[in-house]
């Protein structure tokens, strides 16, 4: 029949216009030779003008790395990539010397973020809430291939104690508290790629809220990568002092390229007595063409440590993007009464593939963790899902919810689900459930009958399945998250 | 309003409707009553553009259109609208994002501005108002948990809300109870206007008790071999289907 073409002329159409990211901008870059040698982690660390302590723990991954082979457990196959292939810092030229404030970024820049709907301009979000007499709603870090190159609302946060910059600045200007916190939650030896990035980073946000104080905006960063043949390695430490509060959110796009580009980034969190972190990802990464081929390598490890008793981290992530991701946002419930969530929906169309899940590691007394994640195949994607739950021998009355969710579009297309629960404790308390459903057609023909096109359709039951994920993530954001969904399906049925 | 002509349909290449005609103006209300297999699901299915359903010969003209040449959701937006014999869930959904979204289409296919959700909130609630539905059925997923009435109740509501000029009720009455079978009915006749054309399909004469229609027709084996007023559907109760043969004799 007539339709099977039509639909992968369909496809076709639209996949080629979907992602409105890809475009490149014209700047002028200023990039380390190609390579990864001890010279290059020392070229880095200079630029940045870091401190000895830094350039010994960088050199210390390096050569531990050196030692370590790529994991191959994954449900993800990809050509061996050549780590000596890339270029392991750039940056846009102007932005040799850091501006100082907003008017001094490159004017290209901004044009760029505002391309991106990201707001750098403070004067115009503050301009839209100022009737409520409240505070805006989003700071935004903006990260451009391997540094930030503006900060919004610094001064504001500053009023209240907190600290949001980029990491290279934390470094500089608060060195006793990256010290003490960075590599304290994931160590330089913890894996291939996070010792990696501990070896080579180059930027990132870093989060301070003292103690008792309740961040009055949503802290934002979003990540670009621009320059070819780069790889982007960020790290990102957040901590949230007793009883206080803190909900961030990251975004990341990247230009349309042939090439495969690596990003590894490392994400610290940690949660002391009473508090809350939550940390939502909306990641929009390059996924590479309908054919797989280019696309963005998301190799990234994220851990958040409950190392307070009623402390709080969760993790709410909207992966759409990236040609393999390979991520497990986890939780260390180490206080006692701590409290881990993950709220998951990762989506893969095409060529895409997506091994990711959680880690939920309870260690103190009575904690209590939720797992939700939805994936959603279409095309020739592969999704799996793969989560840990440990209880260790001191957990009394730990509790774990897991729900896994899968939802496929075409037959051509893959759902996995690799749970792994070792309870140590006999109170403990573990339950886990899992589904896989398909689109059916009935309920594509309902929505239809009632005037909806296939692919709003699409969206629209797709958009039902994730609601539970998606009504955790903080308002801004959701209702962009909601077309997104929608957008990294289209063209999926015909 | 509708002119269906020689209407010839096969599914999964085995003939089903061979060759309907009929011609329902504005306002008139037509069932179509007949056996087990005798088409008029697929009748319905063909009329509102269900895929695997292809139409082999003839023509349906709606409004002065050719309505074979459309999509379901042009057909839709044109004012068709088909209330479902078995009304599908979709989780997680609400009746009311549902809604918007169908309304929004088919306003936008009209040229007509979109609502806001201010004014769409106000129409359903109307709207539920005068279906005697209450407010918390509008919040719920659409049709998840629902019994057999409530969806079918729900069904009449979206089409309260989209105003069809062209309505078929695919089996409205399959898996009711008598006072749910009334609600419903209740509500189909407040939508009779003298602009809306109905296509009430069904088993059983009971529900013409309370949806009067116009004209009668028996679909049999593929083809409509009887067509009368509304005394015809008692005669059809009293008699049943036999004396229009069976699928071998058609």
């Amino acid at each position: 029949m007539a339709a099977t073409e039509q639909t992968v002329e369909q496809v076709r159409a639209v996949t080629e216009q979907k992602y409105k990211y890809g475009f490149t901008t014209e700047i002028e870059s200023d990039l380390a030779p190609k390579g990864l040698n001890e010279d290059i982690v020392r070229f880095i660390s200079a630029k940045k003008g870091e401190p000895e302590w830094l350039l010994e723990w960088r050199l210390q991954a390096y050569r531990h790395w050196l030692t370590m082979e790529e994991p191959t457990w994954a449900m993800v196959d990809f050509p061996k990539i050549d780590y000596q292939d890339s270029h392991y810092y750039a940056a846009p030229k102007a932005s040799k010397d850091k501006p100082k404030s907003l008017d001094e970024v490159d004017p290209e820049l901004l044009a760029t973020y505002e391309k991106l709907g990201i707001p750098l301009k403070e004067q115009a979000i503050l301009a839209g809430v100022e009737g409520a007499g409240e505070m805006p709603a989003v700071a935004v870090d903006a990260v451009f291939d391997s540094v930030s190159v503006a900060t919004t609302f610094k001064k504001k946060l500053e009023e209240r104690g907190i600290i949001f910059c980029s990491i290279s600045e934390a470094i500089r200007e608060h060195p006793e508290l990256v010290r003490k916190y960075m590599g304290s939650v994931v160590p330089y030896s913890d894996n291939y790629y996070a010792t990696l990035n501990c070896a080579v980073f180059t930027d990132g946000s870093f989060v301070y809220i003292p103690k008792g104080v309740r961040c009055p905006m949503e802290l934002s960063t979003y990540f670009r990568i621009n320059a070819s043949n780069t790889g982007q390695f960020e790290r990102t430490l957040i901590i949230a002092d007793e009883g206080s509060y803190v909900s961030y959110l990251e975004g990341c796009t990247a230009p349309m390229r042939d090439e495969n580009q690596l990003h590894a980034a490392v994400v610290e969190l940690v949660a002391m007595d009473d508090a809350t972190i939550k940390y939502s990802t909306v990641q929009n990464w390059y996924p590479g063409d309908e054919n797989g081929k280019g696309g963005i390598y998301n190799f990234v490890t994220k851990r958040g440590a409950c190392r307070g008793r009623n402390s709080k981290i969760s993790w709410t992530q909207v992966e759409t993007g990236s040609a393999i991701t390979w991520k497990y946002p986890s939780c260390i419930l180490q206080g006692d009464n701590s409290v881990g969530e993950f709220y998951s929906v990762a989506i893969t169309n095409n060529y895409q593939q997506a091994d990711t899940g959680t880690k939920m590691i309870h260690i103190g007394k009575n904690t209590r963790s939720t797992i939700v994640a939805k994936g959603i195949s279409a095309g020739k994607a592969q999704s799996t899902y793969r989560g840990l739950v440990r209880i260790l021998p001191k957990a009394e009355g730990a509790r774990n919810y897991t729900q896994c969710d899968s939802l496929l579009i075409g037959d051509k297309c893959g759902a996995h689900t690799v749970p792994y629960i070792e309870s140590r404790n006999r109170t403990a308390r573990v339950e886990h459930e899992a589904t896989t459903a398909k689109i059916s057609e009935d309920q594509l023909f309902y929505c239809r009958a009632r005037g909806l096109s296939e692919e709003d359709a699409v969206g629209l039951i797709v958009n039902g399945f994730c609601r539970e994920v998606l009504k955790e993530l903080p308002m801004e954001f959701a209702v962009e998250a909601q077309k997104l969904v929608a957008i990294s399906l289209e063209g999926s049925v015909g | 309003m509708l002119e269906i002509k020689n209407l010839h349909a096969t599914v999964d290449g085995k003939e089903i409707l061979k060759g309907i005609n009929l011609t329902i103006n504005p306002g008139e209300v037509h069932a179509i009553m007949g056996p087990n297999g005798s088409g008029k699901s697929t009748l319905s299915y063909v009329l509102s553009g269900r895929d695997g359903y292809e139409v082999t010969g003839g023509s349906v003209t709606f409004q002065g259109k050719d309505l074979l040449a459309m999509e379901a959701e042009e057909r839709a937006a044109e004012g068709v609208f088909l209330a479902f014999q078995y009304p599908v869930e979709i989780p997680g959904v609400s009746n009311t994002t549902f809604l918007k979204t169908a309304l929004n289409a088919v306003r936008k296919h009209k040229g007509l501005p979109e609502l806001d959700a201010m004014q769409f909130l106000k129409l359903i609630r109307a709207k539920a108002k005068s279906l005697n539905m209450n407010d918390d059925m509008i919040k719920r997923a659409v049709n998840v948990g629902f019994s057999g009435g409530e969806k079918k109740r729900n069904d009449i509501l979206q089409m309260a809300m989209l105003e069809p000029s062209f309505a078929i009720l695919d089996e409205t009455d399959s898996g009711l109870d008598i006072d749910a079978l009334k609600l419903v009915a209740d509500g189909v006749n407040s939508l009779r206007s003298p602009e809306r054309s109905m296509l009430v399909i069904t088993h059983y004469q009971r529900l013409l008790s309370y949806i009067v229609p116009d004209h009668v027709h028996v679909l049999a084996y593929g083809k409509i071999v009887r067509s009368g007023g509304k005394e015809l559907a008692l005669e059809l109760e009293a008699k049943g289907y036999a004396e229009f043969g069976s699928p071998e004799a058609a």
